[in-house]
């Protein structure tokens, strides 16, 4: 019991500070001093406080956008186990279920944006789908391996299951997998090499394009949500990538927050290292990532 | 004694390397290749017994091939001397060390009895036809030489790992891992089937590829189309024959096996009719008369694999045609080597009237068309009109109805670019060339379709010997 | 060990696969160097050690891992081009297929039955993985540098196979491998220099006046 409640907490007030410490270590290479790390909280309280304005050509589907994309996060973050500990919802097969709730959130982002009308939001639309069909096989191929490894069809036996002595056996498809997932994160999540968060240049955007129109707690909604699913994504890779565990259940929790933090701090050192793909490098770089997971699946399957 | 006819073209090659002059160089050639003749012979007659380990050792395969090599290479040998004394412009250093290292290599494979040393021998058959191919700088020839060396790099390189295959098969057998043939034969039965089988398909590929079977072929149009004619002869005569004895050699072992020689011999079939009709096709209305004899070779590899592939009655045809194939081409590339000198063209558009302008060289070619066409008196009637035979009375009869078909077409589209050739009046506005028909360039040649005839009406006791034996070799289960 | 000299095979399949996605030639090169070593390493870790092993190890490494990389180097520099310039087919379908290739590889290769001490080992689909990755690379790209990485990619293939078995065949392994590499490399190495000089750009599509017409 103790666990689920905390399973909630964290996953309702941590996400936001990924986002902080994210900008910190960009700030950091930068040679600035950046935003604190609460910024993001302070931004959504802002954005909360405001009016909303919509568009007299939108319908109810651009409303429902924001809300569907964030109640899918939410089912989401309550399947996933966090650490070593098991997920408060669990049955066989959610790893389905999971993959589909990307899906419905990201259908309702994409239909919000194309419900504006804009030909502009219509194309970061048709960018995202496009992308998102190259990173979807990739998540799918890496659950699949794992649900092989563990030999269950359950998500919170499927990212409790590595342990060191897994990535002892079979590290070379673990170690595909880490890196397949590493690059569906930052795709899915639109950060660079994909996107850039910061960016309003108009050829490049992906995610942001879809989102110019909404405003006030909406856009605080959107901004939430995107937290969540990132730290939902870094959560599933941090079950595999360190898969830690004392037994001690709260030193686990510490243990979990921890890494995750170094997760952020990792995604913020990758961005500032890198720029950005130009477009058509997208897909070569996402189908690299599938054929990795795919590969890892064969090496499982023999 | 064997030793020696490695060594020798070896030693050859060296003084073509320090002989300086342009003109005196090609006469190492004729002087290297009649003792290399003469040591043929003698050991024709006079087989030395195996080796101690088992590595050398001349068998009447290795005989058929090491004869039919040693007639043309001499021929082709003469005939240099000849035709490079027209193309002084250009050192011909190369073009003699290649030729020569390229003899050593060919006897090499004629004796081995060791796979990887044959593979290496082939390996480097290939290597030095290479600079030959590329004989005229020019960069239609480099690009020739490029698709050569390309394909046939990499179907080697597949060969080599059909003999590793071959050699893990006797390593999970359990046996000490080897690539003798005696040692393989004796113990095929035990060999693993799946390792058996993988070797076996990769080394038909491997080998295939540098024989030019169809669709493995590509290389051999350009590479043909490109090179002097006795390097054409050459690649044809004798290249092909050493692919093929190769390929006989795996043939041993599938033979030795039992299991394997059913599927290889469907291959073996099959490859060969693909490449007949390649060849049928792509021979009607080829205005370029060298692209046309080599797709005439893809055509004659397809006929020795069908014949390999049929068993049987069909085996001493098989053999003979090696021999008879190795002639023909040589005759046909010599002389038509003689007409592209003197109209510096190969296209039947300028080729007219060989005839009146070159009675010797065109009155070659026809005799040449002819033979290799398989129309009686010549030698290759014989040995086609063997194997069409044996596949009838096996019962195979698709084979043979379509055997016979591709023969048709492929004599219909030859005729439509040879008699034109041939025939009629050179086209006036020609201008006259520095080549005429001399002894040496007309002579060699000339010898060869002797040859060709000889066989056909009356072969020698001691080759009929010969190959018999040779077809006991591939028919029998030792 | 032998679980470490897994790891390296499935390296040795991710390096083809980097090499189909990559229109870098300095960058193929690399990665084929590093192939190289990765390929002198192997025997190491599944045979035992002797001074036969050693000499194969730094053979190898030679010549895969140095001569040959910087050979074929020296060539890109000298003829100036960087990338492979819009191949026959493009990078994310030979991706794709090189992936699909891996994993007929597997599927071929659990037909073969290996020899007990050679069980559980990835050494067939990786040679296999490897030979038509090359053979993929050999075919689909323009630049007659590429097609010798290519080359160079398909004898790696048949090598990390003659690797099993260097320990029942001494010499003739390596033999074979490094001499069909070496002359290969190296008269291949003479035609592209005189293809450059000829056609003045060592691309192969240029060389396109020998066909049917």
């Amino acid at each position: 019991m103790t666990d689920i409640i905390i399973h909630c907490a964290v996953a309702l007030l941590f996400p936001p500070l990924l986002l902080g410490v994210i900008g910190k270590t960009k700030a950091a290479f930068a040679g600035r001093v950046g935003a604190p790390y609460l910024q993001p909280y302070f931004d959504l309280i802002k954005l909360f406080r405001k009016g909303s304005v919509f568009s007299e050509t939108t319908t109810w589907v651009f409303r429902a956008g924001p809300l569907i994309t964030l109640s899918a996060a939410l089912i989401a973050v309550l399947l996933i186990p966090l650490g070593h500990h098991g997920a408060p919802l669990s049955f066989s097969g959610d790893l389905i279920l999971f993959a589909y709730l990307f899906g419905l959130s990201r259908f309702f982002t994409t239909i919000a944006a194309l419900d504006t009308g804009s030909s502009f939001e219509g194309m970061g639309a048709a960018r995202e789908v496009t992308f998102s069909c190259l990173a979807e096989p990739t998540l799918f191929f890496s659950l699949l391996t794992l649900a092989r490894i563990s030999k269950s069809l359950s998500l919170s036996t499927i990212l409790t299951h590595p342990t060191p002595a897994i990535w002892l056996a079979a590290g070379a498809s673990m170690l595909l997998l880490v890196g397949a997932l590493f690059i569906t994160l930052l795709a899915e999540n639109c950060r660079i090499p994909f996107d850039d968060p910061n960016t309003h240049l108009e050829l490049t955007m992906i995610h942001e394009v879809m989102v110019l129109d909404h405003s006030g707690p909406a856009f605080g909604i959107i901004l939430y949500g995107a937290a969540l699913k990132l730290f939902i994504l870094g959560a599933v890779f941090i079950n595999i990538a360190f898969p830690v565990a004392t037994g001690n259940a709260l030193i686990d929790w510490g243990i979990f927050i921890a890494a995750m933090l170094v997760l952020a701090v990792a995604i913020g050192v990758v961005e500032s290292v890198m720029a950005r793909l130009r477009l058509v490098r997208i897909p070569q770089l996402l189908v690299g990532a599938t054929i990795l997971s795919a590969f890892a699946m064969l090496l499982v399957l023999r | 004694m064997l030793y020696a006819l490695v060594l020798l073209p070896l030693v050859g090659a060296l003084c073509a390397w320090i002989v300086p002059d342009n003109r005196l160089r090609p006469i190492t050639l004729p002087a290297v290749a009649t003792v290399h003749l003469a040591l043929t012979a003698l050991l024709l007659v006079n087989t030395p017994p195996p080796s101690p380990g088992g590595w050398i050792w001349l068998d009447p395969l290795g005989k058929v091939v090491l004869l039919c090599i040693s007639l043309l290479f001499t021929v082709c040998a003469f005939y240099a001397v000849g035709y490079l004394s027209y193309r002084q412009e250009r050192s011909n250093r190369v073009l003699c060390m290649g030729l020569l290292v390229c003899l050593s290599a060919m006897g090499l494979v004629t004796m081995t009895q060791h796979l990887g040393l044959l593979w290496v021998a082939l390996e480097t058959t290939t290597v030095s036809m290479a600079p030959l191919i590329y004989f005229n700088r020019n960069a239609r020839s480099i690009e020739a030489t490029w698709k050569y060396l390309l394909l046939c790099s990499v179907g080697i390189g597949l060969a080599l790992l059909g003999l590793l295959f071959l050699a893990y098969s006797t390593y999970v057998a359990h046996r000490d891992a080897t690539l003798l043939l005696g040692p393989l034969m004796l113990s095929a039965r035990e060999l693993n089937p799946g390792w058996l089988h993988a070797a076996a398909i990769f080394l038909l590929v491997g080998y295939g590829s540098k024989m030019g079977l169809a669709p493995l072929h590509a290389w051999k149009p350009d590479a043909y189309g490109e090179a002097p004619g006795l390097v054409g002869a050459l690649l044809a005569g004798g290249l092909v024959n050493c692919a093929f004895l190769s390929i006989l050699r795996v043939y041993q072992i599938c033979l030795a096996s039992g299991s394997e020689l059913a599927f290889f011999q469907d291959a073996l079939v099959g490859m060969g009719l693909i490449s007949m009709a390649f060849a049928a096709v792509f021979m009607a209305h080829q205005a370029d008369f060298k692209r046309m004899l080599a797709y005439s070779s893809v055509e004659h590899v397809g006929i020795l694999a069908i014949g390999l592939g049929l068993g049987k009655g069909a085996l001493y045809g098989a053999l003979f045609h090696l021999l008879n194939n190795g002639l023909t081409k040589g005759v046909l590339f010599l002389s038509s080597g003689n007409i592209h000198r003197s109209y510096g063209n190969k296209t039947t558009d300028v080729v007219k009237g060989a005839l009146t302008r070159l009675p010797w060289s065109g009155g070659l070619f026809l005799a040449g068309f002819i033979a290799i066409t398989g129309s009686p008196p010549f030698s290759p009637f014989i040995s086609e009109y063997t194997i069409v035979s044996s596949a009838f009375i096996e019962g195979r009869h698709p084979v043979g109805w379509l055997f016979l078909l591709f023969l048709v077409i492929v004599f219909i589209g030859m005729a439509l670019t040879v008699l034109p050739m041939v025939m009629g009046a050179p086209p006036a506005d020609l201008e006259p060339s520095a080549y005429e028909d001399r002894l040496l360039t007309v002579g060699p040649p000339l010898f060869m379709m002797a040859i060709i005839l000889w066989l056909g009406i009356w072969p020698p006791a001691f080759l009929v010997s010969l190959l018999t034996e040779g077809a006991a070799m591939l028919g029998v289960q030792p | 060990m032998s679980s470490f000299a897994d790891q390296l095979l499935v390296l040795v399949m991710l390096i083809n696969l980097i090499m189909l996605g990559t229109s870098r030639l300095m960058f193929s090169i690399r990665a084929v160097a590093v192939q190289g070593v990765i390929l002198g390493v192997l025997p190491g870790l599944i045979h035992p050690f002797s001074g036969h092993l050693a000499g194969i190890t730094a053979g190898i490494i030679l010549a895969k891992g140095v001569a040959i990389p910087y050979f074929i180097g020296g060539a890109v520099r000298k003829a100036q081009i960087r990338r492979e310039v819009e191949p026959f087919v493009g990078y994310v379908p030979t991706l794709l297929l090189g992936a699909i290739f891996t994993a007929l590889a597997f599927v071929f290769a659990e037909r073969l039955p290996l020899a007990p001490e050679h069980k559980d080992l990835l050494f067939v689909p990786a040679s296999i993985a490897t030979l038509l990755c090359g053979f993929l690379i050999l075919t689909t790209r323009r630049k007659a540098i590429s097609q010798v990485i290519g080359y160079l990619v398909m004898e790696n293939g048949i090598f990390v196979f003659g690797l099993l078995l260097t320990e029942a065949m001494p010499v003739m392994v390596e033999a074979g491998a490094l001499l069909d590499l070496l002359v290969g490399i190296f008269v291949m190495g003479i035609v592209i220099n005189h293809i450059s000089r000829e056609f003045s750009s060592i691309d192969t599509s240029r060389l396109r006046a020998l066909k049917e017409e």
